[in-house]
């Protein structure tokens, strides 16, 4: 019988949580590496058993974790006592060092300032060999691993593009928190960036080709600008990787020709500000947000935990909250924080900021809370297994 | 041998329990040639106590030998005896803050 296995980032340490198809009954297993905050937890959909997580601290930088026993045990890849032929320790799991001369992007001032790593924010196994890794990072930047996270290197054609002097941080950092690989053309891939917007490749991550036309930014000096989108996330069907959907610092957008332009699907929805949005497995035209009311409060409209479903890919939206707090509820659902599974009735999770995990077997017509007293949750992913 | 003592986090992440016991190469111990017999023997430790590239402590990472800070002492600071000899060990702490 199927099951599934969601995985959990959090501010102090990552938890998986299990269940069988039914997904009534749950196991609840962790904290791993606790009290560190873990960013992102994701496993190879080639051999699900491999799974990467991001830990990292404020105090001890970061730290590539690597499981080969679906989260049973973890290791840091290349960081034990294994040596090289001279000596050396083998391999450097968390060494992300920016390909030649970091140079300068611009800061919050308008001055420039350094390129500095500081933080893995989104780990996205390769859909073809579990040794193959993305890892986008905070100063945003693109790394692949080809030995399984051993050692990293820059994919610097994204960052030394010419518009890269001009991107800025958002609040939460300059971020490359999305990474989405085209399962039908293995030379292109999709990123975002907060605050810089989205970008393209179609030659393996060579170069890099802004795809932010029809998005409009009123913070901006100039709201259609090539760059300085404050894109929060995107997703795509498998089945259909021409189509995207966005959720924008304001604004849900979709596009049809793999991002050359975006339309504005917000509709009736209470708030178009929001994280997450995730399509259905089954569905490529079913698509969920959940509203958040303003950039300056990053809770629920009304106090009212509503995820919201669209059928038609963009309008129509609909509030789920069977299962869900509608009343006094102040959390925030961040960008990377929301699932689906892919058995036969599509299951949907998504984590709080207030530590709880809610999922629905039933494509969200109803939920339940997995777990509720988490830590402030970051990110969560969901394996089906057979 | 030179005892050093980890904050809990980097325990866990060497998979060591209380202070750790290294030989540290040369006449003279200083800080750097402290950490990289640390290093060395614990690979998983590179990049968390200084940067990869720069050797540059972290910014909220501290080091203490005979109760004194030497937290912005220059890497070839040679150390007193008593942590030379083990009879004092070299410790390595995380700055308090957060939550």
């Amino acid at each position: 019988m199927s099951s599934v296995r969601v995985l959990v980032g959090t501010r102090k340490g990552a938890f998986i949580l299990t269940s069988d198809g039914k997904r009534k009954d749950w196991k609840v297993e962790g904290p791993h590496f606790a009290g560190w905050e873990v960013y992102h937890v994701k496993g190879s959909s080639v051999d699900p058993n491999r799974i990467y997580a991001s830990q990292t601290s404020a105090w001890f930088g970061q730290i590539i974790q690597r499981s080969r026993d679906g989260g049973k045990t973890w290791e840091t890849p290349g960081g034990g006592m294994e040596k090289t032929a001279d000596g050396m320790p083998k391999g450097e799991s968390n060494k992300f060092v920016y390909d030649g001369v970091p140079g300068t992007h611009m800061w919050y001032d308008g001055t420039q300032h350094p390129w500095e790593f500081k933080r893995v924010w989104h780990l996205e196994p390769s859909l073809i060999d579990p040794d193959l890794v993305y890892a986008g990072v905070e100063d945003a930047a693109l790394f692949i691993s080809k030995d399984g996270g051993v050692s990293w290197s820059e994919l610097s054609g994204l960052r030394q593009h010419k518009t890269g002097a001009n991107w800025q941080p958002g609040a939460g950092g300059m971020c490359l928190h999305t990474i989405l690989l085209d399962p039908k053309n293995p030379q292109r891939m999709f990123i975002a960036i907060s605050a810089a917007g989205a970008f393209r490749t179609d030659d393996g991550g060579e170069t890099w080709k802004p795809i932010n036309r029809g998005l409009r930014s009123e913070f901006m000096p100039d709201p259609t600008a090539e760059v300085g989108h404050c894109v929060h996330r995107i997703a795509m069907h498998p089945s259909r990787p021409e189509t995207l959907f966005m959720q924008k610092h304001w604004d849900v957008m979709r596009s049809d020709n793999a991002g050359d332009l975006w339309s504005e699907v917000s509709d009736n929805l209470p708030s178009d500000f929001g994280f997450p949005i995730d399509v259905h497995a089954h569905e490529p035209e079913t698509i969920y947000v959940v509203p958040i009311k303003s950039d300056s409060e990053h809770f629920p409209p009304d106090g009212k935990l509503r995820v919201f479903r669209s059928k038609s890919g963009g309008g129509d939206w609909e509030a789920l909250t069977n299962g869900l707090p509608q009343e006094d509820c102040y959390v925030n659902v961040l960008r990377d924080a929301m699932a689906v599974d892919s058995l036969d009735s599509c299951g949907v999770y998504f984590g709080t900021t207030g530590g709880q995990v809610y999922g629905s077997a039933d494509g969200g017509d109803t939920w339940n809370a997995i777990v509720r007293d988490l830590p402030a949750v970051l990110s969560v992913e969901v394996q089906t297994l057979p | 041998m030179i005892r050093v003592a980890l904050p809990h986090h980097l325990r866990t992440l060497a998979r060591v329990d209380g202070e750790v016991s290294l030989e540290v190469e040369g006449r003279v111990v200083t800080i750097g040639a402290v950490l990289d017999a640390l290093e060395a023997r614990y690979p998983a430790l590179r990049g968390t106590i200084r940067d990869h590239a720069t050797l540059k402590r972290r910014p909220m990472v501290r080091f203490f030998a005979c109760e004194e800070d030497v937290s912005h002492e220059p890497a070839d600071m040679i150390l007193p005896e008593a942590i030379a000899s083990g009879a004092e060990p070299f410790f390595i702490l995380g700055a308090i803050a957060g939550g």
